[in-house]
């Protein structure tokens, strides 16, 4: 037993420090922000922005031949966020279905990323190797200035959420009752897409454009839960997406060759199994015994239902 | 001197087109202060959408929408709104004072915490409808009725001269309907305006004294006992009206 506690420990070298703190960072980030998406019913959205990043990545890489993580992400952010703006003005503008233009955009997006992407690695740039871990997320390649990066933007993404804390919910609760009071519910709505792009494109390195969604969604799902309260939501939702970073970070650095993007996913699925089937009130085992119990109450029989009603009143 | 009265709401050729079919077509309405007003329709009438376009929620293709004689943009501190029980997702985790108090968003502007007077203020507003038991209750597990005093508590809080209600009596039982029936009288009493989206033509004269009948355009406006005539009915509703009655 000593001896593994030893070996674990020897796991927390520096290198697996700054990794885990990274994944704790972007953990939390998405597991606050995803909060707002899964209560908006715009899960999908999340999907949508990490698939059409691909492509920024690729550009701003094509464009400064540098692999700087913050111009990458920038490129990220650029692309992911114009993609929703396409996928926003195609609802807008024409008849065409926001899980129509949701799914047009994503698989436009991601297909321009990947031609891209082949075309970087036949010029045979030796700079190239990295971009690959954009897709599935390689969390080994975080470095220290990736850490900032992510605490910063992550910082900002936060704290702009919590200055505009009660805005934000009224929005997503009751549009229409917001607009009357006269908040900008369009800007509103434009300022919370981009916390959210911010919120995925921080997570690319680590997680992967392909499974990030996950990250936006899991967290919340299982965080609703647990908890009937909105502000109390958010921060399980970050706990869980923290918690789901870190203990991914570690096990896919514990041997070679395991990408670290699924196996963070695994875990916040794991919280999801777990919040679905036993958290108390909403959770499925908690359901059934409730289920059961009625069933065997009312199987009782009159007369003792009767009978046991009369001894409660005595 | 007093100042002439001016029209709480008045709506001058307003029109409305989704996809260039008409849903109001050249609307023109006074709402005169001080009255309890039904807006009742068809389906389809547009009566939701009239409300909406009052409150600048939807795209007019033309006219406009003075409140006392300003537009709703600076008027907006004064006029309440009770949108549809089924505009939102009952589901979200929250519990019945949160919801009544962002009634109070409005007034606190920007970045502002809810205080402990709004706190008060919103306990008040869920003793008016009867629902200051269930102050810590997670909607979720409200009735339909329940929902709707909820809803019409938010809009108490807000604290208008001016009352626009989208179906404030959908789904809810006879001691809810007259209970609601009642708050509104009270804020009539008091000089409030309000209209109501209603869909029940068999209480349009017990409840209400003015009336809009509306389809797609204005068929008629006025005091119920001018305005509520079978002609105005057989208008508004073609021929569906002969049902109604022979029920």
């Amino acid at each position: 037993m000593l001896i593994y506690i030893n070996n674990l420990l020897n796991y927390f070298d520096y290198t697996l420090l700054i990794v885990a703190s990274g994944a704790a960072f972007l953990g939390t980030v998405s597991g606050a922000l995803g909060t707002y998406a899964v209560l908006r019913r715009q899960s999908l959205m999340g999907d949508a922005i990490s698939h059409a990043a691909l492509p920024g990545i690729a550009i701003a890489f094509l464009l400064t031949g540098t692999k700087i993580h913050l111009l990458l992400i920038l490129g990220a952010a650029i692309a992911g966020w114009v993609g929703t703006v396409i996928i926003m003005a195609i609802v807008r503008l024409t008849r065409i279905k926001y899980d129509s233009a949701l799914a047009l955009i994503l698989s436009t997006f991601f297909g321009f990323g990947l031609v891209l992407h082949t075309l970087i690695q036949r010029t045979g740039n030796a700079n190239q190797a990295g971009l690959d871990t954009f897709l599935f997320g390689q969390a080994a390649t975080i470095l220290k200035w990736d850490v900032i990066t992510i605490g910063i933007l992550g910082g900002i993404v936060l704290i702009i959420m919590l200055i505009f804390w009660k805005e934000l919910k009224l929005l997503i609760f009751d549009e229409g009752f917001a607009a009357s009071i006269g908040l900008p519910i369009r800007t509103l709505d434009v300022l919370l897409t981009s916390l959210l792009v911010i919120a995925i494109v921080i997570g690319l390195q680590a997680v992967g454009a392909v499974l990030m969604s996950a990250m936006i969604v899991a967290p919340a799902v299982a965080a609703r839960q647990w908890t009937d309260r909105f502000s109390l939501m958010v921060i399980l939702a970050a706990i869980f997406g923290a918690l789901s970073g870190v203990i991914g970070t570690i096990i896919s650095s514990t041997a070679a060759h395991i990408p670290t993007g699924p196996t963070i996913i695994l875990c916040a699925t794991l919280f999801v199994i777990i919040s679905i089937t036993l958290a108390p009130n909403r959770g499925l085992v908690w359901n059934s015994s409730r289920h059961r119990r009625n069933r065997r109450n009312i199987g009782m029989g009159s007369n003792q239902l009767f009978e046991q009603h009369q001894q409660k009143s005595d | 001197m007093q100042p002439p009265q001016t029209n709480a709401i008045s709506v001058m050729d307003l029109t409305v087109a989704y996809h260039e079919t008409p849903v109001l077509w050249d609307i023109d309405l006074d709402v005169p202060p001080g009255v309890l007003l039904a807006i009742v329709g068809p389906n389809g009438a547009g009566k939701t959408t009239l409300i909406k376009a009052i409150l600048g929620l939807v795209r007019t293709a033309s006219g406009k929408v003075l409140i006392h004689d300003k537009p709703y943009e600076v008027q907006r501190k004064i006029v309440g709104y009770v949108p549809q029980r089924g505009s939102v997702d009952w589901d979200f985790p929250t519990n019945v004072l949160d919801v009544v108090m962002m009634g109070r968003y409005g007034a606190l502007g920007w970045i502002r915490r809810p205080s402990k007077d709004d706190r008060e203020l919103a306990m008040n507003a869920l003793e008016k409808v009867g629902m200051e038991k269930y102050r810590h209750r997670q909607i979720s597990h409200l009735s339909g009725g329940q929902q709707q005093r909820v809803f019409l508590a938010r809009a108490l809080v807000q604290d208008s001269n001016i009352y626009l209600m989208d179906e404030p009596f959908q789904g809810v039982d006879a001691t809810t309907e007259r209970a609601i029936v009642a708050i509104l009288q009270e804020l009539r009493e008091n000089g409030k305006t309000v209209v109501v989206v209603h869909h029940d033509l068999q209480t349009v004269t017990d409840y209400f004294d003015w009336v809009t009948l509306l389809n797609i355009r204005r068929i008629a406006s006025g005091p119920v006992q001018d305005t509520f005539t079978s002609e105005n009915l057989r208008e508004a509703y073609g021929g569906r009206i002969a049902f109604m009655k022979n029920r």
